[in-house]
């Protein structure tokens, strides 16, 4: 499952998020990294230096779009200028596949710019799914949608989480972008097993896994992407693999960004894993 | 209750303003009781109550768009100090929630509104106003679009009674009441320096230089605030140079917006060719040109 059509049929290795402290150091050094993740919306510009070390990137690395404000589940419909920038982009970077969250964050053209947690209701899976397909047939791209972190959960919802992002993506026919961190975190907050979600997704449409470091607080866990990722992470890293194979795996890290080196180390640190998948297929 | 009035209600709360100890209200300023839209839809768990949880985003939702907002506006947060500042912008952020999918346009509604709203910069209203304006414009020329400039040649060439140009979408033109230009290229100065000294000198050299600048007379300035090879510059004009281009983006013809541009000019009449002729070198040169198309009216 490693090359899916979820993920354009690549193979990608490790990546690392694409961050601002970060450009000097690839652009003169030019670091082996297999792959960056962009945040789509800081390159949904119309010109100046974003866009021109945008460039030099994708003349020596391989480059994914990571949307943040698709609203995947927002109730109302996508915002058009959203999605002609959005495929402007798309064509610049040729990237195989483009993932964002399952969540919505503006309403009544208002936007929150947060990732806010969605009811698990069948209505909500419906318009959900819905406009997954209407941006995959406007961009001609995969999509994956991600799983988000979560600290709260609605008196309405008729499902499990796990069982909402299966029936979303099954009505979507699209991928997951499975992050096992946020599983974790939200595991936490709200009480469920990790290991019987991450056993739950329907592996052959993983396209892609995050993982990444969280904040721990008295009552709740925040996801901050400011630490490296803790053993509990790694151990529903190592499931997923086992469960989906060698799978394009990006660390990301946001706040507090380290140097490059140990942002990258941290992230490599899933090779591990990812050999030994690589042994059970051989085998 | 279905998706689109679940996200109605928690969208309402969760962006409704915090207390000054930046908790989350149980009352919003409406009178909805925030915590029985709280309990109406979010589950409690044996940690946190309905309001709890709900408080989460709404602390989440203020910490992000005011610390996105004060990162495009360190000059006006200069200008106004610390305490000002974020009443401005609390009370901004409230009046005109982002309206984009990116934060990049949070501070586009700022300089109307202050103009509406003259109180939250007191006295300093005018200097507020400017230095709004010019961190507006520096974030459009960081990321503005530029189009294919026209050459030099092209002018020579163009008949100057019937050509009309477009100027760059990354140049602005700003006429100011004050150097605010002068003052946010020390702020910046000092904040790089800052994270090498000691906070607390740089920001008292910085509230003394804003003090002594609010106390200066009115000294109005033209700017152009534009980028060129991937940087932004400020480039002050004279009065003619900024009637002229103001003119041009208008619509006006070469010819046109020259003679209206140089209708106030106290530059006497023999001055004025070499003057212009050096003008639209420069101007030129720096790419500010791009060809009218027919559909523009303006750029």
């Amino acid at each position: 499952m490693p090359a899916n059509r979820f993920n354009g049929h690549t193979d990608y290795g490790i990546g690392i998020g694409l961050r601002v402290p970060h450009y000097q150091h690839i652009l003169t050094r030019k670091p082996v990294v297999d792959w960056f993740e962009i945040i789509s919306e800081n390159f949904m510009i119309d010109g100046g230096r974003p866009l021109r070390i945008l460039d030099e990137i994708l003349e020596q690395y391989k480059v994914v779009q990571h949307g943040v404000s698709m609203y995947f589940g927002s109730a109302q419909r996508a915002d058009r200028e959203h999605l002609r920038r959005l495929k402007t982009l798309v064509q610049r970077t040729r990237t195989p596949w483009l993932s964002d969250h399952l969540c919505w964050g503006s309403v009544d053209g208002r936007y929150t710019h947060d990732l806010l947690p969605m009811p698990y209701t069948f209505e909500a899976a419906k318009i959900t799914a819905q406009k997954v397909r209407e941006v995959r047939d406007f961009l001609e791209i995969p999509i994956a949608v991600e799983n988000v972190s979560s600290y709260a959960e609605f008196h309405v919802s008729e499902m499990t989480e796990w069982e909402f992002l299966n029936e979303v993506v099954e009505r979507a026919d699209c991928g997951i972008l499975l992050d096992v961190n946020n599983i974790y975190v939200s595991s936490q907050n709200h009480s469920f097993d990790p290991f019987t979600y991450v056993n739950s997704i329907p592996a052959e449409r993983v396209a892609q896994i995050h993982i990444a470091g969280h904040s721990k607080y008295r009552k709740y866990i925040l996801d901050t992407h400011d630490h490296p990722v803790i053993d509990p992470v790694w151990k529903l890293y190592a499931l997923a693999i086992e469960r989906v194979g060698h799978t394009a795996t990006l660390l990301e890290w946001d706040d507090s960004i380290p140097a490059f080196d140990e942002v990258h180390d941290e992230a490599l640190k899933a090779n591990k894993f990812l050999a030994s998948a690589s042994l059970a297929t051989a085998v | 209750m279905n998706l689109l009035a679940i996200q109605r209600q928690m969208a309402r709360a969760v962006m409704t303003p915090l207390t000054p100890s930046k908790r989350m209200r149980r009352v919003a300023p409406d009178g909805r009781s925030l915590r029985a839209v709280a309990n109406k839809i979010i589950k409690p768990n044996d940690r946190l109550t309905s309001f709890e949880r709900m408080e989460i985003y709404n602390r989440q939702y203020w910490f992000r768009v005011l610390s996105g907002f004060a990162e495009d506006f360190p000059g006006l947060r200069a200008v106004l100090g610390t305490r000002a500042f974020d009443q401005l912008a609390q009370a901004y952020l409230k009046d005109c929630p982002s309206q984009s999918f990116t934060m990049r346009n949070i501070g586009s509604q700022l300089e109307p509104w202050l103009r509406k709203h003259p109180k939250f910069a007191g006295p300093k209203q005018h200097l507020a106003l400017d230095m709004a304006r010019i961190e507006w414009a520096d974030i459009n020329a960081f990321d503005g679009a530029r189009e294919t400039p026209l050459k030099p040649a092209d002018l020579a060439e163009a008949n100057p009674a019937k050509l009309r140009l477009r100027l760059q979408p990354h140049l602005t033109l700003l006429d100011l009441k004050y150097p605010a230009d002068d003052l946010l290229l020390e702020v910046r100065k000092h904040s790089e320096e800052a994270s090498v000294a000691s906070n607390a000198f740089s920001e008292r050299h910085k509230t003394k230089r804003v003090k002594a600048v609010a106390r200066m007379k009115p000294s109005p300035i033209f700017l152009a605030v534009h980028r060129m090879d991937e940087e932004v510059y400020f480039r002050r004009l004279q009065r003619e140079e900024f009637a002229i281009l103001s003119h041009l983006r208008a619509g006006k013809s070469l010819n046109a917006a020259i003679e209206a541009g140089l209708r106030k000019s106290a530059t006497p009449a023999d001055a004025r060719p070499l003057l212009i002729q050096k003008w639209f070198q420069t101007w030129s040169t720096l790419g500010w040109f791009c060809p009218w198309a027919k559909s523009s009216s303006k750029s």
